[in-house]
């Protein structure tokens, strides 16, 4: 198993027109802080991108061969694939995987569909999924789902949801004793995808 | 000569294979594909053939992306093509996976010439009817880069090139016009008269496409190559008018 799991902090919300995700942007091995920027969000186009967590190798390789293999059927038929068939087919090669060699990463699949708007799918290493407004990885997110729970709505703003995502940071700082020390903000709407805010606190 | 065309691995007594000459026959016979490396952009033209009148000619596509920085153009057998380029689209994407770098120009082209070797030299298999011009940027690095494949499987690099039908007459014609480091847009004009040369001209029967580093492959539009095709007329009209009327003084 990877280190500790848990220790990671993803929350995704999908708003209006848009859906971002705040996560965790620490690298650790054992008790060592290998990174402070580790960017967990991959790219599979221009509107659609995985957040992963989990095992580290895991995490890299699993989201990497998505890609690749969403990236090849993009070629292949002259479209892009949609974020609820990139999501069913992550879903599928966790499920291959589960009985086989598992691959041990959670991931949000999110992103935006011209003509359908924003989506966000969950899905766990047991090849789960289901499409949610709001969701969540780690001990983390046990504080922070509730909380947005009673904060969201359907016509959440972007400004709104970054501060949305910083009340989240705030609360799991404030309680959770290993509260990771730097976060990444990255969201996509019609425009593609952004990169929003870094935070990275003294401890 | 007939007991050594069958088989294709066997050698005729004067060292030729002559199912891959048969196939490089083929090639001669597939419609017109050319290229053209400028400064910053590779230009592709291709002969466009009439379709018929309850076909659908969008889906006649014979200038293919192979990954969003190298595209394929061809001529000859469009399955065959079909069977290539798919091989090649999957080796970028594992490349990709596995390396962290998108293919380079020259590492896609070569592993196209090493399939189309592959089968000159396979019991029970003919060789691809199929000759490539491949177009894109690396990575790393400014320049456009053009190679071209054959049926044999050898690859080599061009600043242009033409296959296919009355490919030779364009080569030579590029090889007398063509100059170092073109801009844009004459590197389309010089394109597009190549193609002028063995095709009758307009946007009805060519496609032309642009191969761009930042924004890929661009088609151009029916009303731009029309454009510029207008302009080499005319422009072929006048040189003629002077000509007949220097003779005119003689």
């Amino acid at each position: 198993g990877g280190g500790a799991p848990g220790m990671e902090y993803v929350m995704g919300i999908k708003g209006k027109d848009f859906a971002m995700a705040c996560v965790s942007a620490t690298a650790v091995q054992q008790i060592i802080t290998m990174k402070h920027d580790e960017d967990k969000v991959m790219r599979v186009d221009d509107h659609r991108m995985l957040v992963t967590s989990g095992e580290p190798g895991d995490r890299v390789q699993f989201g990497e061969f998505v890609c690749a293999n969403v990236r090849l059927r993009n070629m292949r038929h002259g479209v892009k694939t949609s974020t609820k068939a990139v999501a069913s087919y992550a879903r599928q090669e966790l499920a291959k995987a589960l009985r086989q060699g598992p691959y041990q990463s959670n991931l949000l699949v999110m992103g935006y569909d011209e003509g359908k708007g924003p989506s966000m799918y969950y899905l766990d290493y047991l090849a789960t999924m289901h499409e949610m407004n709001v969701a969540g990885y780690g001990y983390g997110s046990w504080f922070v789902l509730s909380m947005y729970d009673n904060l969201w709505h359907p016509d959440l703003t972007q400004d709104e949801a970054l501060g949305l995502m910083q009340k989240g940071i705030d609360e799991v700082r404030r309680r959770l004793s290993v509260a990771p020390s730097s976060y990444m903000i990255t969201v996509v709407d019609k425009d593609g995808i952004r990169h929003l805010k870094t935070l990275e606190y003294g401890s | 000569m007939a007991r050594y065309d069958r088989a294709l691995t066997t050698f005729s007594p004067d060292g030729h294979l002559f199912q891959v000459e048969y196939a490089m026959e083929a090639v001669r016979k597939g419609n017109l594909a050319v290229a053209v490396r400028g400064a910053d952009v590779v230009v592709i033209g291709v002969e466009k053939k009439s379709v018929a009148k309850l076909q659908d000619a969008r889906t006649v596509r014979k200038i293919i992306m192979i990954d969003s920085h190298v595209c394929l153009a061809f001529a000859g057998l469009t399955a065959d093509a079909r069977v290539l380029i798919n091989k090649a689209r999957v080796e970028a994407q594992s490349h990709r996976l596995n390396l962290e770098d998108p293919v380079t120009v020259e590492y896609i082209s070569r592993h196209i010439a090493k399939i189309q070797q592959k089968y000159t030299q396979s019991g029970g298999v003919r060789p691809f009817g199929v000759a490539t011009l491949i177009a894109g940027f690396d990575h790393s690095g400014e320049e456009p880069k053009l190679y071209q494949t054959d049926p044999s499987g050898t690859f080599s690099e061009w600043k242009a090139n033409a296959t296919g039908k009355n490919s030779k007459a364009v080569r030579e014609f590029l090889e007398k016009k063509y100059k170092d480091d073109l801009a844009e847009d004459a590197a389309i004009e010089l394109t597009i008269r190549a193609l002028m040369e063995a095709v009758e001209s307009g946007s009805k029967n060519m496609d032309i496409a642009v191969m761009r580093r930042e924004t890929g492959l661009t088609l151009l539009r029916n009303d731009h190559v029309d454009r510029v095709v207008k302009k080499i007329e005319e422009e072929k009209e006048e040189e003629e008018k002077a000509r007949k009327s220097s003779f005119a003084k003689r």
